[in-house]
């Protein structure tokens, strides 16, 4: 640990610290451009220069300069604020003074620090340097005139997302950021470079001249395009939703998002349910709330009720459909609208436990059924770390692109029956040992098996628990703690034929068993579930009403709510509670408060932001054995919820990035 | 070097050196130079290979050689490495031509000792002949294109052409150079100053006169 003193005050900083991040423990602002903590340190924007004893009698690059004790840094004198208005001014030699018409103006690290750091008036009076845009896909937008050639972005594609395709062509002055050939960047986390870029060299598309970030109103929400649970900021302004950003959650979501997250927000104004309508004659028509509600009430539904949770929704809509459903004398109640089966009865065995920060950590990793890339990005970038520290990696299920070296086993589940040695030894003498199974294993009945294996293997030890299971759908966990399951899962539901469905925005649930019930779908998007009803009742998105999501990892956050939901539209928790007065049912709580308070008051782990508890893994049946051909249920990562699907620039990223191919091949 | 480009990638390109392939000669020299880094180091390997993919191009095109996309993209595959990182390398460094070059890759330093003494007029001998900076002579014989420092100044002004040295040249000392490569010979390589024999102080010592008559060097041999 040594000590270093900065600007006079002395501290101790952490070994194998920086000079940089020594100012920053003592409070010193120090500008930069290239370095980032999530980062390789690459030293060539120079920013971040200050003065250094003992040394060379010049400036230093404090952030790639080990902290050693007994050094002197200053970062106030005349050389430190010369050297930066130096540095600064040849940045701003080549970089083009069109900040009224860039959309990065207002957010920009190099606006902001030549206004701290810089001379304030230009001494070149030659002509500036040019460079042509490039294409970066339908995501990023560029103007590389204005690039200052940090190489952020050349290093987040190779080391975090693991996939080589920004590079940094020619040299010196003539240096250039592209795409190689100029494709598309095609990862699912492509779009975090345009965070990454301290300038407006790359910005994003979709949001390109929409707003500028003075006028937007922020609301931090949590993101449901998969079960990460990823900590996102909405910024919006009145009543539209403009963009969704990362927030730092080391815990969760780091600092990124992926691409999914960031841009199926711009769905939430396309196909809107957002009047009621009812279908006569086989027809939609619009119709009022009191109209339904009678058409509901004369269905005379009595318990035979049944309420199916979609992917997106929060715990409170469920809570309050749930009451709802219970008041009736039902208990019909499922979230796994797929017809998944897994047994439920113990939630640490569908739990993801080791958690995404101690993932890396692990040493040797079975996934089983799990297309980790596309179910949860960010989780692939956590097993990319662990890879790159040396851990084995081993994949159950069709061959996908890793970003990290693994090897495939077998397409088939009940290969974990019949294990190759070789993994087998890896697992039982790895210290860190961990399991994740993805929603295809599940179907395919392999959490027994599993648990079996993780019985065998040791998984749950001292300050370690590696059994993991990876859902997909945003809603999962908080539907599981709700109690959103039925034994036979909706093969359960449809037995008991319901004369009344409550589809709360389930949209990839299949409606044919339910031909004779009456079939009222709440939820925000026409889409699949809206096809199939016969009553619709229009409802508010993630981000027009405050809920309270649990992760795969079971960490319960709230979000907030940003914007109002359009038209007739109501938050859902009204729709439910007015459905209960007219069905004639109490429900007990009349505002969102009391609702909450009664969800707490039924489980508490959901009052408390944070990791909940679920306490040991079950024993695992031997007798049940798992088998089948292992098929993931994403076929497009873009198109994987209501909301995303009716999203333009989702839409364009299905087509152009991953249906490009083949469309350009049946065009020849 | 600031015009510096890509060749367009087009069908007719990929068409041409799609199936390109390392010949035996070549592939032994990959081999080799890979097998000069530790396992799983190969990727260290790449100046050496793009440069022998550059030389087996110009042997079979009958020029200096250059660097086709699907040939990049072939060493990138030879080494296991990500395609971007070998146009990285290949784009950096100046001698890895991009676009294809005459036979004859007549590169003139135009840096100030050159200049100073008289690469103007190589410069114009180049142009007498057709030469165009940044072009190909229609017949595909010489490509000219204006370098900084080569690191002959004790012999300026200097060409390199292809692989060799043309050093002291004047206006008539080029031009033949230029006849006898036309012609398909190998002028003498070095300095074209009559008497000198490399870059040695041009009449006689100044300084370590002794080192005429007696070797008191540390190599064996003057």
């Amino acid at each position: 640990m040594p000590n270093v003193k900065v600007d006079g005050q002395e501290i101790e900083v952490p070994d194998g610290a920086t000079v940089l991040q020594a100012c920053e423990l003592a409070g010193k602002e120090i500008p930069r451009f290239c370095y980032h903590e999530r980062l390789s340190i690459a030293g060539n924007c120079r920013m971040c220069l200050v003065e250094v004893k003992p040394g060379p009698p010049k400036p230093q690059a404090s952030c790639a300069l080990p902290a050693t004790e007994g050094q002197e840094i200053r970062t106030d004198s005349e050389m430190v604020k010369k050297a930066r208005e130096g540095v600064m001014e040849f940045l701003l030699i080549n970089h083009p003074l069109d900040c009224p018409i860039c959309d990065q103006g207002g957010e920009c690290d190099l606006q902001d620090q030549s206004m701290a750091y810089g001379r304030g008036a230009t001494r070149y009076d030659e002509t500036k340097r040019a460079v042509t845009s490039k294409n970066m896909g339908p995501l990023i937008k560029t103007i590389m005139t204005r690039c200052i050639h940090c190489t952020r972005c050349v290093r987040f594609s190779e080391e975090v997302a693991g996939v080589d395709e920004i590079g940094a062509l020619y040299r010196g002055e003539n240096m250039q950021i592209t795409t190689y050939l100029e494709q598309a960047a095609k990862h699912e986390l492509s779009a975090n470079v345009i965070d990454l870029c301290p300038v407006g060299a790359l910005t994003s598309r979709p949001y390109a001249y929409e707003a500028r970030p003075w006028e937007l109103k922020k609301t931090l929400s949590i993101d449901v395009s998969d079960a990460m649970g990823a900590n996102i900021r909405i910024d919006s302004r009145g009543r539209e939703v403009l963009r969704a950003l990362p927030r730092i959650n080391d815990d969760v979501n780091e600092e990124w998002i992926s691409d999914k997250a960031r841009y199926q927000v711009e769905g939430l104004t396309h196909r809107r349910l957002d009047k009621v309508w009812i279908r006569r004659q086989g027809k939609l028509q619009p119709a009022s709330w009191n109209e339904a509600f009678e058409l509901i009430a004369a269905a005379k539904p009595g318990k035979d009720i049944a309420a199916v949770a979609g992917d997106l929704v929060d715990c409170e809509t469920m809570f309050a459909a749930k009451k709802l459903v219970n008041a009736l004398g039902s208990d019909l109640l499922e979230s796994r609208q797929t017809g998944m089966d897994y047994d439920v009865s113990n939630l640490a065995a569908v739990n993801f436990n080791t958690t995404f920060n101690e993932i890396e950590t692990a040493d040797a990793i079975l996934i089983v059924g799990s297309q980790v890339r596309w179910e949860a990005a960010l989780l692939n970038v956590r097993l990319r770390k662990a890879a790159k520290r040396g851990a084995k990696i081993f994949l159950v299920g069709p061959e996908w692109e890793t970003t990290y070296p693994a090897e495939f086993l077998s397409e088939n589940v009940s290969v974990l029956h019949d294990l190759p040695a070789h993994v087998g030894e890896a697992m039982s003498k790895a210290e860190r040992p961990a399991i994740i199974l993805g929603g295809a294993g599940l179907a395919k009945n392999a959490l027994h098996p599993l648990l079996a294996l993780a019985d065998q293997w040791k998984l749950v030890r001292d300050g370690w628990n590696g059994f993991n299971v990876l859902h997909f759908s945003a809603a999962r966990m908080g539907a599981l703690m709700l109690n959103f399951a039925q034994k036979g899962g909706m093969k359960d539901i449809a037995a008991a034929k319901p004369k009344v469905v409550l589809s709360l925005g389930a949209d990839e649930m299949d409606f044919e068993p339910y031909a004779d019930a009456l079939k009222v779908y709440i939820g925000h998007h026409g889409d699949k579930g809206a096809h199939a009803a016969e009553i619709i009742l229009p409802g508010a998105a993630f981000t027009e009403k405050s809920g309270t999501f649990v992760n795969t990892e079971g960490r319960v956050q709230i979000a907030d709510k940003a914007v109002f939901a359009p038209g007739d539209a109501r938050e859902d928790w009204t729709i439910l509670r007015a459905l209960a007065d007219a069905l004639n049912v109490s429900v007990g709580f009349n505002s969102f408060d009391e609702l909450r308070a009664a969800m707490i008051a039924e489980v508490p782990e959901l009052g408390v932001e944070g990791m909940v508890d679920y306490g040991a893994l079950p024993k695992a049946d031997a007798a049940i054995r798992a088998d089948g051909a292992i098929a993931y249920p994403i076929k497009d990562f873009y198109m994987t919820n209501p909301i995303a699907r009716a999203s333009a620039v989702m839409q364009q990223c299905s087509a152009e990035l991953l249906h490009g191919d083949t469309l350009a091949e049946a065009a020849e | 070097m600031a015009d510096r480009y890509l060749e367009a990638d087009t069908p007719e390109l990929r068409e041409r050196w799609g199936n390109w392939s390392f010949n035996e000669k070549w592939d032994a020299k990959a081999k080799e130079a890979i097998a000069r880094y530790p396992e799983g180091r190969q990727k260290s390997a790449v100046m050496a290979l793009l440069d022998f993919a550059q030389r087996q191009v110009g042997e079979e095109t009958d020029t200096q050689g250059w660097l086709p996309i699907p040939v990049m993209e072939y060493v990138a595959t030879y080494l296991a490495m990500p395609i971007i990182r070998v146009v990285e390398v290949a784009t950096f460094y100046t001698m890895y031509n991009l676009v294809p070059v005459g036979k004859y890759h007549v590169q003139v330093c135009g840096t100030t000792p050159c200049m100073l003494r008289g690469s103007d007029d190589v410069l114009e001998t180049c142009y007498k002949r057709g030469m165009k900076k940044g072009h190909t002579t229609s017949d595909g014989l010489w490509t000219l294109t204006e370098v900084e420092c080569m690191g002959n100044c004790a012999s300026a002004p200097m060409v390199q052409i292809n692989d060799d040295n043309y050093e002291d040249l004047t206006s008539d000392r080029l031009e033949s150079v230029l006849d006898a490569l036309e012609k398909g010979e190998s002028p003498k390589a070095g300095t074209q100053e009559p008497g000198r024999h490399t870059v040695e102080p041009v009449g006689g010592p100044t300084s370590l006169k002794e080192m005429v008559s007696e070797n008191h060097d540390y190599r064996g041999e003057w």
